[in-house]
């Protein structure tokens, strides 16, 4: 009797805990950067090997670019090094950058031959830039700042290509008389306020501000000093075709999109041939058309820049591909929005512009994103027909110097960190953009 | 209510603007009219522009001696030949680069692709790297700093002269020079065609044996083997072959002569530079399509074969890579044309394939700069309609077939 329940629960069992043992930590290999290498490093042997080689790999590349970054030359101004041979006597044989060329050459890069007292323009139309891309990129700011959006090309132009202010500001006067003009007509027909607006746009254009701005010159003379178009050059010329050349290959590629849907015969095969025969060929003998054939097809006496031949020729080819893309948009649209549209008696411009067209565009926003990166990175092609961008600046203008004859690293990789800049940003803000109208499904 | 009226029977001019049934004719009479009225004033100012500088339009210059060297030449080409034959040889180099460029850009880019999905963090950042890098810089940047690497980093030919030259043949076999690669060109002795037949009827029959075993597996579920016999399959009976003639295949090596190298071939500079960053540059772009594809196959997919107790490679194999290559085809076409769009630039490092011969020094020794770029456009319009055929009809034939 006392032998089976000798004991009852007191303060001597042995056995019974009453204080809570401490959870033991979980092996070394299951908890923090241990594990976290363990998975997703070293989870099987090849893995592991392949983890070993990348490391490798990786790390000669380091040797060769930390020393050559952190041994870089750049000099300062006045003293030099200003050759490649003094940096080589600076850098006694170690391993290291000439960067000293990009702080001697770094306004010949970025502005090309633009005269050197007036490289405060570019510069103002640089950080104009950014403000009128502001509001357009992003919805939230408040409307009002599109109208600097708006003024920015005439403005642009003006500090660019200098003369007097007044032929921008007539011509902007025209494009808003235009604007008038259109919503006078528009409620009868969108094609007929279309129409009166190109009308009263190139009659203004062409007749009426050449004299008018002579004649307020003659009394209020405000200009800046004229700079041809050869003298742009170096990463603002780069600048200045994507920008122009996406702006207005967006119009463009939008009416080339709806003609390719259409279902007017004569107006699809207009449209299919041109994307066609535009996508068919490379950029680069589109610009040999700019240089050596658009002139035979322009009325002799005409004298059209070459900046402006080849803004055109580049532009016709980025509304190919938009076009395209935004076909994409428009064929990925369920039919009910098309019969939607007509449902409710809304003629064909109607239907495009409130139900259609807003809805397409925003599907295809990451490829027509695309397509301007594209494009951005293709201006660099222009250096083929003599005109001087960045690297063509690089080719023509610095490498051949007896100075800097040998510098290449420094300067492509100059040249590749402004360009990825750019369109990795541009790529990041697209896919921030799509994140956020993705409405259909969260 | 009132009933709707019938239109009222007659045509009267208001119509062509008003009524729907018209208002299509009119607007495209309209364009075409306006279509019609631009090619004549450009047609007409071209006629002016041609006679006021005493200029006709006229293809007789292809018939005329180009007198330039070009290389490399795939057809036999003398410098007493045509501009019309100077224009083939270039079009042949296009054709080449772009070749080759696509095959290195597709391996590539789908090896990058799958490893940026890898679940080695190291290595899929690493792509994630080169991805990113390579399609957010310029091609023609790439193709310069590629040329500048083969520049550089080459040796001087004449490094391999003398009795005690400072750089070696790696292997015998392969010098790299700033002119290009010399490497063993192979020498066909008689009796090599039987070699050469035997080794394409194993290639033959590779491709029937993997419709024979898939044919096998999908009839009674039993799986042959496959790796080791396609292997056997492309060595054995070549070698046999081979070596039953007697090695009638030889190799001859490139060997320094008095100034340059003799025997071997030699694969120029500026062609393994144009070919390097096309491929690398297209494969950037391959790999997100590969990316995108995997991806876009749904996650169920992947669980169900499991599910049915599949292994990971088969489920990768016979699940999810047929189904995702639908989605990769049609993107990655478009990369090719790209590809061979890009390919022009070869003009910018001297690389003499269309742009350099027909566009180039032939525009500028006959001053035809019209008919030169008009027939440059036309082929590369050729080539490009023919690759989009290619693809159209592959991606037809993978495509879901829906009933």
């Amino acid at each position: 009797m006392s032998g089976t329940h000798a004991h009852s629960p007191s303060a001597n069992t042995a056995y019974v805990q009453k204080t809570i043992i401490e959870p033991s930590p979980p092996p070394a290999s299951e908890t923090g950067a241990m594990k976290w290498v363990r998975e997703n490093l070293f989870s099987s042997i090849p893995n592991s090997l392949l983890t070993l080689l990348t490391l490798y790999v990786i790390y000669q590349a380091l040797m060769v670019v930390v020393p050559w970054i952190a041994n870089g030359v750049w000099g300062t101004e006045g003293e030099g090094p200003n050759s490649l041979d003094e940096c080589r006597q600076q850098l006694e044989g170690a391993v290291g950058g000439c960067f000293a060329v990009i702080r001697e050459r770094w306004q010949q890069l970025l502005f090309g031959n633009y005269p050197k007292d007036e490289l405060w323009r570019p510069t103002v139309a640089f950080f104009g830039l950014i403000l009128a891309a502001l509001p357009v990129m992003f919805v939230k700011l408040p409307r009002v700042l599109l109208i600097f959006t708006g003024i920015f090309p005439f403005v642009t132009y003006w500090l660019l290509w200098g003369g007097t202010i007044w032929a921008p500001v007539l011509f902007l006067g025209t494009v808003v008389l235009g604007y008038v003009v259109y919503s006078k007509l528009v409620g009868q027909s969108f094609f007929m306020g279309i129409l009166g607006f190109l009308a009263v746009v190139f009659i203004g254009g062409n007749f009426l501000v050449g004299p008018i701005a002579d004649a307020l010159q003659g009394i209020i003379p405000i200009s800046l000093s004229d700079v041809e178009s050869r003298e742009i050059g170096g990463f603002i010329l780069n600048f200045v075709l994507g920008i122009t050349c996406v702006s207005l290959s967006l119009p463009l590629g939008i009416l080339l999109a709806l003609g390719r849907q259409s279902n007017l015969p004569i107006i699809k095969g207009i449209c299919v041939v041109f994307i066609e025969f535009i996508r068919g060929v490379p950029l680069i003998t589109l610009l040999f058309v700019a240089s050596v054939m658009l002139a035979y097809f322009l009325p002799p006496d005409a004298n059209f820049d070459i900046m402006v031949r080849v803004i055109i020729m580049i532009t016709l080819f980025a509304s190919a591909y938009i076009a395209e893309a935004i076909r994409g948009g428009l064929a990925a649209l369920p039919k009910g929005q098309y019969e939607a549209g007509d449902s409710l008696g809304l003629d064909y411009w109607q239907s495009m512009r409130l139900i259609i067209l807003p809805q397409a565009l925003k599907i295809s926003i990451p490829s027509i994103v695309n397509i301007a990166i594209g494009l951005f990175k293709d201006t660099t092609l222009v250096s083929i027909i003599s005109m001087v961008d960045l690297l063509g600046m690089i080719q023509q203008r610095i490498f051949n110097t007896t100075e800097w004859f040998g510098v290449y690293w420094e300067l492509l990789g100059f040249a590749a960190f402004l360009f990825f800049i750019i369109c990795y940003g541009i790529s990041q803000y697209s896919q921030w953009l799509e994140r956020q109208l993705a409405t259909d499904h969260r | 209510m009132s009933m709707v009226e019938a239109p009222p029977p007659g045509f009267k001019l208001s119509m062509l603007i008003n009524d729907s049934r018209y208002r299509g004719y009119t607007f495209q009479t309209i364009a075409f009219i306006a279509l019609m009225c631009l090619a004549a004033v450009m047609v007409m100012n071209a006629a002016a522009n041609l006679e006021r500088l005493g200029k006709d339009i006229s293809f007789d210059f292809l018939w005329q001696g180009a007198s330039y060297d070009i290389y490399p030449q795939l057809i036999p080409f003398e410098s007493t030949d045509t501009h019309f034959r100077a224009a083939m040889v270039g079009v042949l180099n296009t054709l080449l680069v772009a070749f080759f460029g696509c095959i290195a850009a597709t391996v590539i880019g789908v090896i990058a692709g799958v490893l940026r999905l890898s679940n080695n963090w190291l290595i899929a950042k690493v792509m994630a790297i080169y991805v990113e890098i390579f399609r957010n810089v310029p091609v023609l940047l790439w193709i310069l700093l590629i040329m500048q690497i083969v520049a550089i980093s080459f040796n001087n030919p004449l490094d391999y002269r003398g009795e005690d030259p400072t750089a070696t043949v790696v292997w015998g076999m392969f010098a790299f020079t700033t002119l290009g690669i010399y490497m063993p060109a192979p020498v066909w002795n008689p009796g090599s065609g039987v070699v050469v037949a035997v080794f394409i009827a194993s290639i033959i029959a590779m491709f029937f044996y993997s419709r024979y075993r898939k044919k096998v597996l999908f009839d009674t579920g039993r799986i042959l083997p496959g790796f080791p016999v396609m292997l056997g399959l492309f060595f054995v009976p070549a070698l046999l072959a081979f070596f039953i003639m007697g090695r009638p295949i030889g190799l001859d090596y490139p060997a320094m002569g008095a100034f340059t190298f003799s025997g071997g071939a030699l694969i120029g500079g500026p062609f393994i530079a144009l070919w390097l960053a096309l491929s690398l540059y297209t494969g950037a772009f391959i790999a997100e399509n590969v990316r995108a594809g995997i991806l876009a196959i749904s996650k169920g997919q992947t669980e169900a074969a499991s599910a049915l107790g599949l292994r990971p490679n088969r489920t990768m194999s016979l699940v999810v890579l047929p189904q995702a290559l639908r989605v990769i085809i049609p993107p990655v076409i478009s990369q090719y044309l790209n590809l061979t769009k890009n390919s022009s630039l070869a003009a910018f490092i001297g690389y003499q394939e269309i742009t350099g011969t027909l566009m180039g020094i032939t525009l500028n020794q006959t001053g035809r700069s019209f008919e030169a770029v008009l027939l440059g456009m036309l082929i590369y319009l050729l080539i490009s309609l023919a690759i989009s055929f290619m693809g159209n009809l592959y991606n037809a034939s993978v495509k879901l077939k829906e009933r």
